[in-house]
């Protein structure tokens, strides 16, 4: 066996997936994987220019096409979609202006792919080009075009917000150090490409649409909107999906699309989008320039900070408010800082949309804030783990921007991947070329306040106990790979006092399981796990009445586990679950409870404008220690282990929480080190897996994973969130690790070979100057 | 004008899919993907990228991992393919697929069929390799869920079993 994960918790057991026989032998059924022998195929065609005016769109000669069906286009959809009720300036299809490169302006439905691929070379599309801009900067300019007209200088949105005196602790301070650092563009990279099945029914008007989406409810209300259809004629239904990340935590334009051929054709429509429109398709991390000021005194406590963001973020607006209210929110709420100003700017550019990646918005802001603390501590001559412990917070508490902070583990974290990586031991003391690096980082536990605001609870678990005995948990939360019906399952039986195996789990099926906001921010573990375990309360409830009754006993006398239901220790006095099942159905039927979970209003963040943003129940806080080697005349670096310790609160399932701060932290790594995205004239230049260098196996490090648990007041069982409080530390690990090894420092991300380099002979040129110097006087 | 479908010379094609003989007409230019995926109606071999990227639709012809979306059906004419669903025999998971999912191996599972075929594939060849060895045969594949830690995990506790 590998050391490289050890389990440092007792407690509670390890549970594989639910659905984890089904992954391993191939019966699992993906979204292309269900039967569409009978569908149409879509194919979509997509804007050549990166900015235009459409002068001429002609599809005539592709519909006439023997073997095409179906061919829309903009016309056949006059309303927007997006995933902001505020910022909803996107068509499915190209209307008047295309604003990047490869958008979609039209779609034919198909008997085949060959047929399909023919149609799309038969439309004839013509474009008056305007100026485009493919950075920050450019679309930023006086004299730009504007991308959108009701955006002036190319402004998604701008954000300043200031708490407590700045000046005054900036003064206050004994060092003063400022760094600005270019953050690439990153995408998700989840393995299963784009896909959706839309099915149209010509008899019954009804539209039932499989997805790769991490977002049912909200695929279903764009449907609705953009189809102009009821509701309550759309099924939505989630098969397995191969990966998210943020990458379907939106609406994306396929899907919609895929609907619009189905209605279109009266029947089946097969949407497989390819890798590189995948990529396309992206809505991942923006290229984020970052600068932050930072006051600190001689021992290491922060006096206040200014923080400046401004993130590229394509050309519609997609959760581009959200992700630039995120950076400025989550400077907030790791450490404690008496004041903090934060400047944002989310700026459109001719390129594909950028949206949500896990640590959405924080992971860039802070890399930087981390990589300047390791300097200044440098300069300071304080150890990096001795400068994070002197500016603890101390839970409960509400930061200045209005963040609730029930939980606060960092401290742990910081202790236990000191010890377990040899820090004091070993920092200062290692052969040359080799480093140690330390960050920390937090995350939100589900934004506390959803987007779409209805007055619901924030989340609801139907359970339902029948004749059979067996328990059925609905669910609308949707399993991406992260192991959400597990966790389901885990808080019904353990409330319960039953088996895993009793439990069966049915989620994301519009017209069976409840309505749940989907799969992002990390809300699932939080708030649908306390509403299944608040369902089970109430079946619980029910059952153990019935066997009050069945046991001529009291029901507070009533203790039920090991699927049994007992009064004292007697034989006579105990009944199996499935004799209580049975009591309790008499005169009742099938029984059907309801949990719900609902944030307080006073958890959801500031009164300020913006203040919703950053706003949980519950933050997460992870430490992490890199150990690199570094060659200095390459530039290749090699990461040699990672330590980790992530506060989850509390871990329901030791496996998965493991399981989901290693893919975290190897992810933030894959940023660090070799992934990024770029245009040439906004094409993209990276978009297949070749290009877009995610590390192989070969390449990754052992990731030792420390689990902390400090018992969350209000979360399931005590839990919080574990997927994304880990990414955000590993940049910047990462880099003060190289800063460790080689005294360079390295202001862009990814930390590649030739930067490396670069950087080396800097040093080497300004030491031989500083000699020189020396020498001279 | 209608256009015609391209005709390409369909072959006779007997080959042994998971240990079952059969035959089908094929195509010349008929992925083995595609046949195992659209006419074998075998769903477990999944296509990750473009072709030849991600490992995800790797397979097993005579024991050998090949990427079934750079392999031509024809290609496997006589030979044993050996997909994900043939492991599973006698209402029984094999070592790797039991380890994988008991130790997490798998995630969103999309990458795991190919994942599983190509540690199979070094297990076979190699029933005791280091974590070198099963890096380097792995590193083909693609997953984007685990960092690998627990896909490294699980093939050494399936080669510990297999022993």
């Amino acid at each position: 066996m590998s050391d490289s994960t050890i389990q440092v918790e007792a407690g509670r057991p390890r549970v594989p997936l639910i659905d984890g026989i089904e992954k391993v032998t191939g019966t699992a059924q993906y979204t292309a994987d269900l039967d569409h022998a009978d569908a149409l195929v879509g194919r979509i065609f997509r804007s050549p220019v990166s900015h235009g005016e459409i002068v001429r769109l002609d599809v005539s000669k592709a519909r006439a096409l023997d073997g095409v069906l179906a061919v829309v286009t903009g016309e056949d959809c006059p309303h927007t979609y997006g995933v902001l009720p505020v910022a909803m300036n996107e068509y499915p299809l190209a209307r008047d202006k295309v604003r990047y490169r490869g958008e979609p302006v039209a779609a034919v439905a198909a008997e085949d792919a060959e047929t399909a691929q023919r149609a799309l070379d038969l439309i004839e599309f013509e474009v008056r080009e305007l100026p485009a801009y493919y950075t920050a900067e450019a679309a930023r300019a006086g004299d730009a075009v504007l991308i959108h007209d009701d955006k002036p200088g190319n402004f998604e949105r701008r954000v300043h917000h200031v708490f407590g005196d700045v000046a005054q602790g900036l003064a206050a301070a004994d060092l003063v150090r400022e760094t600005t650092i270019d953050c690439a563009e990153v995408n998700h990279g989840q393995i299963e490409p784009h896909a959706a099945l839309a099915q149209f029914d010509p008899f019954t008007g009804r539209l039932t649409m499989r997805s790769v989406s991490q977002v049912t409810y909200y695929l279903h209300l764009m449907l609705a909107r953009c189809l102009e259809m009821e509701e309550s004629r759309i099924r939505i239904i989630k098969p397995f999906v191969g990966g998210g990340f943020g990458a379907r935590v939106e609406v994306l334009n396929f899907e919609i699309v895929t609907a619009l051929l189905a209605r279109a054709v009266q029947g089946k429509v097969m949407m497989e989008l390819t890798r590189e429109e995948t990529f396309l398709t992206h809505r991942a991390r923006p290229q984020t320039t970052v600068r932050i000021k930072l006051g600190m005194t001689k021992d290491g406590r922060m006096t206040a900070c200014e923080a400046e963001v401004v993130q590229r973020g394509g050309a519609y607006a997609g959760y581009g408010i959200v992700t630039i209210l995120y950076a400025g929110a989550l400077v907030h709420g790791l450490y404690d800082i008496p004041a903090i100003q934060y400047d944002g700017y989310r700026v459109y550019a001719n390129l594909p949309p950028c949206g949500a990646m896990r640590g959405h918005g924080s992971v860039d802001m802070r890399h930087t804030f981390e990589v300047l603390v390791d300097r200044m501590a440098r300069e300071l001559k304080l150890d990096p783990f001795a400068v994070r412990r002197k500016n603890l917070l101390k839970a409960p508490t509400c930061t200045a921007n209005g963040l609730t902070i029930n939980s606060y583990g960092l401290a742990e974290c910081l202790d236990r991947v000191e010890r377990a990586s040899g820090w004091r031991e070993r920092i200062g003391r290692l052969p040359p070329g080799k480093g140690l690096g330390m960050a920390c980082s937090h995350y939100v536990s589900g934004a506390a306040k959803p987007i779409h605001w209805t007055g619901e609870p924030h989340a609801t678990v139907n359970v339902k106990v029948d004749f059979d005995g067996g328990v059925t948990a609905l669910t609308g939360a949707a399993d991406i790979g992260q192991g959400s019906s597990t966790i389901v399952a885990i808080a019904v039986a353990d409330t319960l006092g039953v088996p895993l195996e009793r439990v069966r789990v049915i989620a994301a099926d519009s017209a069976i399981t409840p309505k749940d906001n989907g799969a992002y921010s990390s809300r699932i573990t939080y708030m649908v796990g306390n509403a299944a375990i608040d369902a089970a309360k109430n079946l619980k409830e029910r059952l153990v009445a019935a066997a009050a009754r069945k046991l001529e006993a009291l029901p507070e006398d009533v203790a039920c586990e090991g699927d049994m239901f007992r009064v004292g220790h007697g034989e006579q006095s105990a009944l199996t679950f499935d004799e209580v099942v049975r009591e309790a159905l008499v005169n009742e039927g099938t029984i059907t409870v309801k949990g719900t979970f609902t944030c307080p209003p006073d958890m959801q963040g500031g009164k300020h404008k913006g203040g919703a943003v950053g706003s949980t129940m519950g933050f997460s806080y992870a430490a992490q220690v890199i150990e690199v080697s570094v060659d200095e005349d390459t530039g290749m670096i090699s990461v040699d282990k990672i330590w980790v310790a992530l506060d989850c609160g509390r871990a329901i399932n030791p496996l998965a929480v493991e399981g989901q701060i290693e893919g975290s932290v190897w992810m933030g790594l894959g940023q660090a080190m070799s992934e990024e995205t770029r245009y040439l004239d906004g094409l993209p230049a990276h978009a297949s897996m070749l290009e877009y260098r995610i590390a192989t196996s070969a390449e990754s490090p052992p990731i030792e994973t420390h689990i902390v648990e400090s018992i969350d007041p209000n979360g399931p069982f005590g839990a919080k969130e574990a997927s994304e409080g880990a990414l955000a530390s590993a940049p910047p690990a990462l880099v003060n690790a190289i800063a460790n090894a080689l005294g360079i420092d390295l202001d862009e991300l990814p930390v590649t070979p030739d930067r490396v380099v670069e950087a080396m002979v800097e040093r080497r040129r300004r030491d031989r100057l500083e000699d020189l110097r020396k020498a001279a006087s | 004008m209608a256009m015609q479908p391209l005709v390409l010379d369909k072959q006779l094609v007997r080959l042994k899919l998971n240990g079952r003989w059969r035959e089908d007409a094929v195509a010349d230019n008929q992925l083995l993907i595609d046949y195992l995926r659209d006419v074998a109606r075998l769903t477990g071999t999944k296509a990750g990228c473009d072709g030849g990227e991600c490992g995800a639709c790797t397979v097993l012809v005579d024991s050998d991992p090949v990427l079934s979306c750079l392999t031509l059906a024809v290609r496997c004419a006589d030979r044993s393919v050996e997909t994900i669903e043939g492991l599973a025999t006698h209402g029984r998971v094999s070592a790797l697929q039991r380890e994988f999912h008991e130790k997490l191996g798998t995630q969103c599972g999309y990458c795991t069929p190919g994942m599983i075929m190509a540690a199979e594939a070094l297990l076979r060849r190699n029933p005791d390799p280091s974590e070198g060895e099963i890096r380097t045969a792995l590193s083909g594949n693609l997953c984007r869920c685990t960092g690998y830690v627990k896909i490294i995990d699980s093939v050494q506790a399936a080669a510990g079993a297999v022993r």
